[in-house]
C-alpha cells in the first residue's frame, strides 16, 4: 500500500533556512544541509526548498545548497522559487533536484507546464498553489502569486484542473490564510482539490499539532503533508509525527 | 568501473552521489564502448520511455545494451531503466523498446491517482542477494504512470501494490532491475546497490 508521506519544507533565503507567518515576519531556522540532513536520519519521506527570495545571485546559492544536500540525503528532493524558464528547471535537475515547484511563472506563463512536463516528465513538474479563501458564503479561495503578494483573479478549483491538464504531477497547496499560523490546514481546500484532480496534493500551510497532520491526510484527502514551522523549532521530530500517525491508522514508512 | 549510461535525460546525479555514497567510483557515459569496459552497467531512467529509447537510438547505444547483457554481464534497469527492457510500451500510443525482456509496460489502472508517487512496499518474491539485509515488504520510492509485465512470470522477482500487484522488481540472471528508485530510498536503496555492486565485482 502507498504511505502518507511527511515532508518538512524549507524556505530558503540568502543561504539560509527561515520560516515567517502567513509569508512575512521571518525568523532564521537554521543551516539547509545541515536541516536536509537531519530530516533524512528522522525519516522524512521527501524535502521541498523554495527560494523565497530567488533574484539571479541568489539562485546560485540555491545551486549549490541543492548539490550539496544531493550528497548527503537520499530521498526526493523538490525545488522552487523563482524558476522561470525550461532552461532554469534544467539547472535545477541537474544540480540534484528531482521535481520542481512552478508558482508565479506557471500562472504568467502556463505554457511553462506544459513544455517542462514535455521535456522532463509530468513526475518532476510540481505546481505550487498559494490560495486564499474568498470571504464569501461560498466555498472558494483566489490564488496568489509573487509570495503571496499579488491577487490573480484566478480561482483555485478551476486552476488545480488546468495545471494538471497541462501536465503537473502533483499539486503542493498552501492554504495563505493558516500557513504559519500553527492552527491548521484549510481542510476543505484541501479536500475539494484533492477529489478534483487525479495526481496526488501535498497539503501545506498551517500545521500546529499532529492532529492537524491527521485531518489533512483523512478529512483532508491528501496525499502528503507538509510542514515547516513544527519541525524546524522542534515541536516534534518527524519520527514522533510517524509513530502518531501510524498509531492513529495511517499507512506510514516507518 | 560503474558505468551510468547517459542517454540526456534525467537526474543522474542521484545515482552517482548514490553510488559514491556506498565507496564506489562510477562514470557518466554515452559512449558505447564504455559500455563494453564496464564491470558493471547502469541505466538510470527518467521521464517517458519513448524518449529514453530514442535517446539510446541516438547515442549507438542500443546493441551495445542487448549485446552485454545476453553476454551475462552485470547490469541494472532503474525505473524507465527497467521499462525499456521490455518489448515495448503502450505509453504514448506503442513504442517498440530493447525486448530483452518480452512482455509489455502497461499503464496503471484507473481509480487512483497517476503518477504512482511515493514509498511502497516490496515483496521479495524470489531470494537472491540483491535483498540481503533487506527485510520484505520494505518501503522504496517509486515515481511512474507505467508498469511492466514480463511475460515470464518467473522473472518477477518483487511485486508491489498499487489498484493491482504489479512488477516491481525483475532478476534474470546479472540482469537485476527495478520499478523504483534505489536512489531515492533513503538506507535500504542504498543497500540495494552496495549488494548488487558486491555480487556484479565479487568483494
Amino acid at each position: 500500500m502507498l504511505t502518507k508521506r511527511i515532508i518538512p519544507c524549507l524556505d530558503v533565503k540568502n543561504g539560509r533556512v527561515v520560516k515567517g507567518t502567513s509569508f512575512v515576519k521571518l525568523r532564521d531556522a537554521g543551516d539547509p544541509v545541515e536541516l536536509a540532513r537531519m530530516y533524512y536520519e528522522q525519516g522524512a519521506d521527501e524535502l521541498v526548498f523554495l527560494d523565497i527570495t530567488a533574484s539571479p545571485e541568489e539562485r546560485n546559492i540555491m545551486t549549490d545548497i541543492v548539490e550539496k544536500i544531493s550528497e548527503v540525503v537520499f530521498m526526493p528532493l523538490t525545488v522552487g522559487g523563482g524558476l522561470r524558464s525550461v532552461e532554469d528547471i534544467q539547472h535545477m535537475l541537474r544540480a540534484g533536484a528531482d521535481k520542481v515547484s512552478l508558482n508565479t511563472a506557471a500562472v504568467l506563463h502556463p505554457e511553462l507546464i506544459k513544455n517542462a512536463s514535455d521535456k522532463f516528465g509530468s513526475q518532476c513538474i510540481v505546481v505550487a498553489i498559494d490560495a486564499r479563501r474568498i470571504k464569501t458564503t461560498e466555498l472558494k479561495w483566489e490564488v496568489y502569486i509573487y509570495s503571496g503578494q499579488k491577487q490573480t483573479g484566478l480561482d483555485a478549483l478551476a486552476w488545480a484542473k488546468k495545471v494538471v491538464e497541462s501536465g503537473a504531477g502533483e499539486i503542493l497547496l498552501t492554504s495563505m490564510n493558516a500557513d504559519g499560523h500553527k492552527t491548521g490546514y484549510d481542510i476543505e481546500l484541501i479536500r475539494l482539490i484533492s477529489r478534483s484532480v487525479n495526481v496526488p496534493v501535498i497539503a501545506s500551510g498551517g500545521a500546529g499539532d499532529m492532529k492537524d497532520l491527521y485531518s489533512a491526510l483523512t478529512a483532508g484527502e491528501a496525499d502528503a503533508v507538509l510542514a515547516a514551522s513544527i519541525f524546524h523549532y522542534g515541536i516534534y521530530s518527524i519520527k514522533e509525527v510517524k509513530k502518531y500517525l501510524t498509531d492513529k491508522g495511517i499507512p506510514i514508512r516507518a | 568501473m560503474i558505468t551510468i549510461i547517459d542517454y540526456g535525460a534525467g537526474n543522474l546525479r542521484s545515482v552517482v552521489n548514490a553510488i559514491s555514497r556506498i565507496g564506489y567510483q562510477s562514470k557518466i557515459t554515452s559512449a558505447p564502448a564504455d559500455l563494453y569496459n564496464a564491470q558493471v552497467v547502469i541505466l538510470p531512467g527518467v521521464g517517458a520511455a519513448g524518449d529514453t529509447m530514442a535517446g539510446l537510438k541516438k547515442h549507438g547505444l542500443v546493441e551495445p545494451i542487448r549485446k552485454i547483457i545476453a553476454e551475462g554481464r552485470p547490469f541494472m534497469g532503474i525505473c524507465i531503466g527497467l521499462q525499456v527492457l521490455l518489448t515495448g510500451t503502450e505509453e504514448g500510443g506503442w513504442h517498440d523498446c530493447l525486448d530483452i525482456i518480452p512482455g509489455r509496460v502497461r499503464k496503471l489502472p484507473p481509480g487512483l491517482k497517476i503518477p504512482h508517487m511515493g514509498w511502497n512496499q516490496v515483496r521479495q518474491i524470489t531470494a537472491h542477494p540483491i535483498y540481503k539485509g533487506i527485510p520484505d515488504g520494505t518501503n522504496f520510492y517509486f515515481v511512474h504512470s507505467y508498469y511492466a509485465e514480463p511475460e515470464d512470470e518467473s522473472l518477477v522477482a518483487g511485486k508491489t501494490d498499487y489498484g493491482i500487484p504489479f512488477c516491481s522488481v525483475i532478476i534474470h540472471n546479472n540482469l537485476i532491475a527495478t520499478q523504483f528508485h534505489p536512489e531515492k530510498s533513503g538506507e535500504s536503496g542504498l543497500k540495494i546497490y552496495d549488494n548488487f555492486i558486491k555480487q556484479a565485482i565479487g568483494t
